[in-house]
């Protein structure tokens, strides 16, 4: 039996297929239709093993509403949590930051969700937040991380991406580095991010997930903020396209 | 049969509106209220007919917030945005408009309003426990009852007010009962039938007639309803739900849950209480049992906690959400009492902040169906 797992994000779409030992991985833009998006992570998949008969497809995600080809859907919490179990087993708090909404969940010693919480309708703090922000900045990115200038941190007030944009603009104007405004943007998120799980209690084992955890600005930022290491999964981004193809995988 | 009873109380409100106006061309008075708080009695014995007020849609809040701010809950919006722009026939028929102090926002718009149309304010005491806040209610009750006589231009008599508390009582403990069906598992009515006919009694001109058909409801569904078992049963506490702010209802059972009570003063809240009739004085009976509401613009409220955790075991609930209207201070803040209490009695607890608007609907489902993903059923 082969395992399929996607996860059809908001901004990024993201498949795992398991047979066996071997494992493979996709990564697409989601695109303005998230069922296109499905069967193109599946159809590449397949390819890439070549061929793949017997197929159970768990789907996540927003998309997982419209992707109809799955045997079952669930939400990014029950997968994120039992992606991050299977690679980081100790975890009881993850972080997870995705292209427009953010989340914290906590896991008990058995590794099942307890409690969650997750961003109201705003993207301050997403992967989105990061783009626009980026986007007046006039960087890619990919690439914040490796511009920042941590010894002379800008204070960025705004979490709103809106106001934020126009907070940087202003920053620019009075001739404050770009640097100094993406290690500010960092500790920003970092904070807000650390609200976020203090309201459930921080853990004592920590796990990044996400498109977001890819950022190191935003790691160091968070696990300053929280005062305890922040462990990144491998793969960040594919940690809730595992647990779904894990998921997968036990319907046997 | 108990589909079509269900189908009778989705029709009240537009058949009440005739009735309403037909009342009203023989010289029939009507009060409308918003909220709970107010005490229906006395519009009863007062010979008129108490009628809910439209609040629950969306519809006509782009139209508020051409006076009221933005950031004001949307049943205040709503509510308002009803009355300004004349959609609620409801609104449009009453002869005065009773309002009461329950929160910032609620009075001052109740000033704006009282531009337009005649509105009588309560101001209602937040600290239920002490002499000041029963004397200050009893007295804000006999104001009531004075303004009833001069705006209708009737007697009200210590008589009529004990027969009307007698028919509140009665159409309560009807109300209760049907809703208590929802214990048994599989539940009698889903939780959108269970909103329906909950909040659309409150559109009938005719108590009576709303008791009869509470209890022949009930007796239908003694049997048993048409909701499938073994979903997960969840209790919904929070902010007021009607009809046009159904969402969280309907996406619970959109995602296979089934809603089982709604504690919420819409729903379950009042319908416990019941005015005690050894009282000499039937406005200081009222007063009591009003001053019992368990809302949050209580404090301390513990009212809530206790009728909550009564009902999470009587309705075998398997998962609490409480919604918050945006804005909605009183609520948003008491949800960490009621996410205390999930804890203690080891359910999932969820607290949803949203509006009226469907903006969100992704966001919302994503989190009511993790929370239905914790219950191991």
């Amino acid at each position: 039996m082969i395992a399929v797992g996607l996860d059809i994000g908001s901004l990024a779409a993201k498949g795992i297929l398991l047979d066996g030992e071997r494992q493979f991985r996709v990564i697409i833009p989601t695109g303005w239709s998230p069922r296109k998006a499905g069967e193109q992570l599946l159809d590449s998949l397949r390819e890439q093993a070549g061929g793949a008969e017997d197929i159970r497809i768990v789907v996540t995600g927003y998309g997982r509403v419209s992707y109809q080809g799955a045997d079952q859907a669930v939400t990014e919490i029950s997968c994120h949590a039992r992606g991050v179990v299977a690679l980081l087993p100790k975890t009881d708090t993850i972080v997870d930051i995705g292209g427009q909404d953010s989340k914290v969940i906590r896991l008990n010693d058995a590794g099942k969700v307890i409690d969650f919480v997750m961003n109201d309708k705003c993207a301050a703090g997403t992967g989105r937040f990061l783009e626009v922000t980026a986007n007046a900045l006039g960087i890619d990115v990919d690439d914040l991380a490796a511009s920042e200038d941590v010894s002379q941190e800008a204070a960025i007030s705004s979490m709103c991406t809106v106001f934020a944009e126009s907070e940087i603009i202003g920053l620019l104007a009075s001739g404050v580095a770009k640097g100094s405004i993406i290690a500010g943007l960092h500790r920003s998120v970092g904070k807000r991010v650390a609200a976020m799980v203090r309201r459930l209690g921080v853990g004592e084992y920590i796990a990044f997930t996400g498109g977001v955890a890819l950022n190191r600005g935003i790691c160091r930022a968070l696990s300053e903020e929280l005062g305890r290491p922040v462990q990144v999964t491998d793969f960040c981004q594919f940690t809730g396209a595992l647990g779904a193809a894990l998921l997968a995988k036990d319907l046997g | 049969m108990s589909k079509e009873l269900v189908k009778k109380f989705m029709e009240i409100r537009v058949e009440n509106v005739i009735r309403l106006k037909e009342m009203k061309e023989k010289g029939g008075k009507i009060v409308g209220y918003y909220c709970t708080f107010f005490p229906q009695e006395l519009a009863l014995a007062a010979g008129a007919v108490p009628v809910g007020l439209c609040g629950t849609k969306e519809e006509p809040i782009a139209a508020a917030e051409e006076t009221l701010p933005r950031n004001l809950c949307a049943l205040i919006k709503s509510s308002y945005g009803f009355a300004v722009t004349d959609k609620c026939p409801f609104f449009n028929f009453s002869d005065l408009i009773v309002g009461e102090t329950t929160c910032d926002g609620k009075k001052k718009m109740f000033e704006f309003m009282g531009e337009f149309k005649p509105v009588h304010v309560m101001q209602l005491p937040y600290m239920k426990e002490s002499k000041a806040a029963l004397d200050l209610w009893v007295e804000e009750l006999r104001r009531l009852r004075s303004r009833l006589e001069s705006e209708l231009d009737v007697t009200i008599s210590d008589e009529a007010i004990w027969q009307a508390i007698d028919v509140i009582n009665r159409e309560s403990v009807a109300a209760k009962a049907l809703c208590d069906l929802n214990q048994q598992e599989p539940p009698a009515l889903s939780g959108m039938d269970l909103l329906t006919v909950i909040w659309s009694r409150g559109f009938n001109i005719d108590k009576e007639e709303i008791i009869e058909m509470l209890n022949e409801l009930r007796e239908n569904l003694g049997s048993g309803g048409d909701v499938a078992a073994g979903q997960p049963r969840v209790l919904i506490t929070g902010c007021p739900i009607g009809l046009g702010s159904e969402k969280v209802v309907q996406l619970v059972e959109d995602v296979g849950g089934t809603v089982v009570a709604l504690e919420n003063c819409t729903g379950y809240k009042i319908l416990p209480l019941q005015t005690d009739t050894s009282f000499d004085d039937p406005v200081v009976a009222l007063a009591h049992k009003y001053l019992q509401i368990p809302c949050s613009c209580m404090t301390p409220n513990t009212g809530r906690i206790k009728l909550l955790t009564s009902m999470a075991a009587d309705f075998k609930a398997d998962v609490i959400i409480d919604l918050t209207w945006q804005a909605c201070h009183t609520y948003n803040m008491e949800s960490r009492e009621i996410a205390k209490l999930a804890k203690r009695i080891g359910l999932p607890f969820l607290q949803l902040e949203t509006d009226y608007s469907a903006s969100d609907m992704e966001n919302l489902k994503v989190r009511i169906e993790a929370i239905l993903e914790m219950v191991e059923k």
